[in-house]
């Protein structure tokens, strides 16, 4: 019955190291930062949808709204907040980046601590004031 | 006994590691994933949108010269961000010049008449009605649009290049390396493409979207002809009536949508 006492200490080492992941990175986690709006985003005020769709969902939307464009060439989208938006990452003022002017300040704030690297303007050009 | 409480171990060991792992995290992310990633927004054309059963066009050969031709092409590469590259083997073109013996080898014969015999004929994507580049195509990034437009969707584009083998009018082009640096002046109302991707001309999808008629048709100043085939009342319709035309390599059966005066 002495095992007893080693089984109980195996366990909790194991359950220390399983677990050290998420406690750690808790106690470590740099806070999520903030993507600066522009003059234009900030005066509409409001964006295609609402804030909390856009933040988890933009990259379905904008899935969606790139077939909808080329392959069907349906260009406006009437959001369910009633407006209409001219669907383009980057052509004209209606569009994403006409919005939203800066990438740097604006996508690649939470795509850089998420790790996250869209090839997007692999093709797509960006706005001319990030240079 | 001895069962009963190793149970009632695990039991406490596995609700106090809930709490004390932070097991907040992971709780969260599970909570997230329920968020609705679709939207109930809805989709439409814009008006100004041109419109046709089957676009096609008209190159009257015998209003290109030396003086509108260079524009013509470089209107239309200006607007597509097509790069300059001048190694031939990597070279990129939507739309450029080509002999008579070249563009219609079966229309081709001895003692041609001269003018013919030199001239250069304009040619690119002939908009097939019947495209073998889209049979082609294994993953449908080239595809048919129903007002006849072959079009291509970058984004799905793997870079096979069967498209590339089963045109038989050499209309595509591909990228063997980054375009970006080979393009003097970017547009940016256009994607540029990247390495590894084929492209060729979309009859200006992008510009009829908007309303406007296709770049080289405006920069033609009348030498080309463009409008919907399949309406009888069309302008297009009126120039075949009253024009011999040729197309080229009819006989191979992909129907092109694009005609030549000679
Ligand atoms: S010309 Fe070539 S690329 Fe264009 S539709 Fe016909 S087969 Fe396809
Ligand atoms: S229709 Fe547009 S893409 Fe095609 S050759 Fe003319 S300008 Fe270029």
């Amino acid at each position: 019955m002495n095992d007893k006492k080693i089984i109980y200490l195996g366990l909790i080492i194991f359950a220390v190291i399983f677990t050290f992941p998420f406690w750690y990175n808790q106690l470590k986690a740099s806070p999520a930062p903030e993507p600066i709006l522009s003059q234009t985003a900030k005066d509409a005020k409001t964006c295609v949808e609402p804030k909390e769709f856009m933040k988890t969902g933009h990259m379905q939307l904008l899935n969606t709204w790139r077939d909808k464009v080329v392959r069907e060439g349906m260009r406006q989208y009437k959001s369910t907040n009633g407006k209409d938006y001219n669907i383009s990452l980057s052509s004209g003022e209606e569009s994403c980046m006409g919005c939203h002017g800066s990438k740097a300040d604006f996508c690649d704030k939470c795509h850089n601590y998420a790790s996250v690297t869209p090839y997007c303007w692999d093709c797509h050009i960006e706005p001319k004031e990030n240079k | 006994m001895e069962k009963s409480s190793r149970r009632s171990f695990f039991k406490v060991a596995g609700i106090s590691l809930l709490g004390i792992s932070g097991a907040a995290p992971v709780l969260n992310s599970f909570a997230e994933s329920q968020v609705s990633h679709t939207v109930e927004g809805s989709y439409v054309k814009n008006e100004s949108t041109l419109q046709a059963k089957r676009w096609g066009m008209i190159i009257n050969t015998k209003e290109l010269s030396e003086d509108n031709v260079p524009s013509i092409i470089e209107a239309c590469h200006k607007a597509h961000n097509v790069p300059n590259i001048d190694n031939k083997k990597h070279e990129v073109k939507w739309i450029w010049e080509e002999e008579f013996k070249h563009a219609f080898p079966t229309v081709n014969h001895d003692f041609l008449n001269e003018r013919v015999e030199n001239l250069k004929f304009l040619v690119f994507c002939n908009h097939c009605n019947n495209p073998p580049c889209v049979r082609a195509c294994p993953t449908k990034a080239t595809f048919k649009r129903d007002d006849g437009i072959v079009l291509m969707d970058f984004h799905r584009c793997i870079g096979c290049r069967f498209c590339m083998a089963a045109c038989p009018y050499g209309s595509r082009s591909f990228n063997f390396e980054n375009p970006r640096p080979f393009i003097e002046e970017t547009n940016p109302l256009f994607p540029t493409r990247m390495k590894g991707v084929v492209e060729k001309c979309n009859f200006c999808a992008e510009r009829l979207a908007v309303g406007k008629i296709p770049a080289c048709v405006e920069a033609a100043n009348g030498a080309i002809v463009f409008g919907d085939l399949n309406d009888p009342e069309s302008e297009i319709r009126q120039v075949l009536k009253e024009n011999y035309t040729i197309r080229r390599k009819p006989a191979l059966g992909t129907g092109p949508s694009v005609y030549y005066i000679v």
